[in-house]
């Protein structure tokens, strides 16, 4: 992946070899500022400044009405040690992230694998499975998977060809979480092309000489495929975990909102938003926002350190 | 990921030698991959179709029916389902439009000259600001989230589109910046280098130059921007409470709950097909583009 690369590479090539007005130009560092005002505003304004308020916020105990007061760190003892929403909602989150990205990744690099033989269709194929991925994270898709796995639904009529009486998925908490899992899988699309511009960067030949010496497809696969395709799969891995951890309007939809039935589908961001919007424990919302940044970092950073073992880089 | 990825991936549409290879080779093998393949796409796209066909069904036939043919086509529920609440769909379709086409504007404007800046000016502390600028993308938005909430509450900002579109306009989507630095970096050189000679400003040359030949990042970037933000679903929730200020998203929604999911499923469905009818169109039209940008970026969808 060769897209963080500095921009001081760039550097070297501009250093105009004919001095004058051109070097003059270059030197202006007022030009290079007026055209990042825009961001420089928006980082100041709005990210880099409310940043730091939310860290503050999330010392305070604030409703939006009178002024935040200090309350040291006591939004971060209650959630560590007394509340079972914040433990309900961890549990839901982790086991959402576990169960669908793996799942997702496998399903991408499967199907990416099958179209990556030189067939015919390839087009139409990709384009059926990517559609999903580009539909999904409408609410229209969220109502139509309400209605799937709803007692009377889609589901459970084709089930019902097979006289079995399924549940209603959705409102039954030992399942209602997993049929987010497979509305996340369906999702596989664009990792898949992700993995099938990985594979096609793969040298023929390396194939080529492997069945000549007798190595079977899959073999291939596991010594040649996999390897080579470890930073792909890193680069999947990292953004689709970092995404499910955000997931919001799937489980909002379903749940109406509760993240129910009994907590089963109350997802991190979704506890958040009740704290912060249903109930206006702003400081406490905040507490819960710098919680998610250090997991989503703690998790970035133990991907990349982990990277070096499992991770082939080409020389 | 290169830029030969992602061509390598187009590749195949104009079917070099490649393609159809292994159907010749092993057509036994091939055969039954294509069965599974096809298999996979009639599951994938079944509940999509279903919808479409419910969509056109009388209500009472929508559950306990898994055929995609209507027993009677009637199109009764697009009209009642456009009017099923108090602010017609009409309403919230122009929201979206105008939020959506708004931010396009916002992002394509603020990115590129930010873009421009990082990857053709020379000025002192770039590459600290750059790297700012690439880590503010690991930043989960739900850290600036409540200080923006009370920034926007009080401009008075709360139930307009202004909280929605104005961080557009400044570069707030910081992705499509480091999008469009990539491609810069990829345009010669000496093209700028040569207007420079000739005196032009650095302005003229981001205006005149850099911008023309970039239309493909900057489609790329205006039909991601147009997706995601027609998409939006948290940030309608949390700045929209009028209805009449309400999107398509937060409309589908509170169809949902205002008839409890049970009574008019057809008129839901059909208000949910609408909504996706403008993802489908650049699904049918952009699909290159769409393709391409996730292979080049690794864009999440």
């Amino acid at each position: 992946m060769s897209t963080l690369a500095s921009p001081g590479t760039a550097k070297a090539t501009t250093a105009p070899k004919s001095a004058g007005p051109l070097k003059r130009f270059w030197r202006n560092n007022g030009a290079g500022y007026m055209f990042l005002l825009p961001w420089f505003i928006g980082f100041f304004g709005l990210t880099a400044g409310p940043a730091l308020v939310s860290l503050y916020l999330s010392f305070t105990n604030f409703d939006l009405l009178t002024d935040p007061r200090w309350i040291g760190a006591a939004n971060y003892v209650r959630i560590a040690t007394a509340d079972a929403k914040f433990a309900a909602s961890m549990r839901v989150t982790f086991t959402y992230v576990l169960l669908s990205v793996p799942l997702k990744l496998a399903f991408a690099l499967l199907v990416a694998v099958a179209l990556n033989r030189g067939m015919r269709g390839l087009p139409w194929y990709r384009a059926i499975f990517y559609l999903p991925s580009l539909l999904g994270t409408s609410v229209a898709i969220a109502v139509l998977w309400r209605q799937l796995f709803a007692s009377n639904g889609l589901v459970n009529s084709f089930l019902a060809n097979f006289g079995i009486d399924g549940p209603s998925w959705i409102s039954n908490p030992g399942t209602s979480l997993y049929t987010l899992v497979i509305l996340a899988v369906w999702q596989f699309g664009s990792p898949m092309i992700i993995f099938l511009a990985g594979l096609r960067q793969i040298p023929q030949d390396m194939y080529e000489a492997a069945s000549l010496d007798g190595a079977s497809k899959w073999r291939q696969f596991w010594k040649i495929t996999l390897p080579l395709l470890t930073p792909v799969v890193f680069f999947n891995a990292v953004v689709q975990t970092i995404d499910a951890f955000k997931a919001f309007t799937p489980a909002f939809i379903i749940s109406g909102g509760t993240g129910g039935p009994i907590n089963s589908t109350l997802f991190y961001t979704l506890y958040l938003y009740q704290e912060a919007f249903g109930f206006f424990r702003m400081g406490y919302a905040s507490a819960l926002a710098w919680i998610l940044l250090v997991i989503i970092a703690l998790f970035t950073a133990f991907s990349f350190l982990s990277a070096r073992y499992w991770v082939h880089y080409d020389d | 990921m290169t830029d030969t990825a992602a061509k390598a991936v187009l590749d195949d549409d104009r079917g070099t030698e490649v393609v159809g290879l292994d159907d010749k080779r092993k057509p036994w093998a091939s055969a039954l991959i294509h069965a599974l393949l096809i298999g996979a796409s009639i599951l994938m796209l079944y509940p999509l179709l279903w919808m479409l066909s419910a969509s056109f069904r009388p209500s009472q036939e929508i559950f306990n029916s898994t055929s995609l043919i209507p027993s009677e086509v009637s199109v009764d529920a697009y009209p009642r389902g456009w009017f099923g609440l108090r602010v017609s769909f009409g309403v919230f379709f122009w929201n979206s439009l105008v939020i959506a086409l708004l931010s396009v504007i916002g992002n394509v404007m603020a990115c590129s000259l930010a873009a421009f800046a990082f990857a053709r000016l020379q000025f002192r502390g770039r590459n600290f600001w750059f790297a700012i600028m690439l880590g503010t993308l690991m930043l989960p938005y739900h850290v600036t989230l409540i200080p923006q909430y009370v920034l926007f509450l009080n401009l008075g900002w709360v139930n307009t589109i202004l909280p929605l579109v104005v961080p557009k306009f400044l570069a707030a989507d910081a992705f499509f910046i480091f999008l469009m630095v990539q491609f810069f970096r990829g345009i010669p050189k000496e093209l700028d280098e040569a207007a420079m000679m000739d005196g032009c400003s650095p302005w003229r040359i981001y205006w005149k130059i850099m911008l023309p030949l970039s239309m493909p990042v900057l489609a790329t970037a205006a039909i991601f921007t147009f997706l995601w933000t027609w998409d939006d679903f948290f940030g309608p929730l949390i700045y929209l409470n009028d209805m009449r200020t309400f999107t398509v998203q937060l409309g589908l929604r509170s169809f949902v709950d205002s008839q409890g999911g049970q009574s008019d499923w057809a008129g839901l469905f059909a208000m949910s097909i609408l909504s996706l009818v403008p993802i489908f169109f650049f699904f049918l039209f952009f699909q290159r583009l769409l393709i391409q940008g996730i292979a080049t970026t690794g864009m999440k969808r």
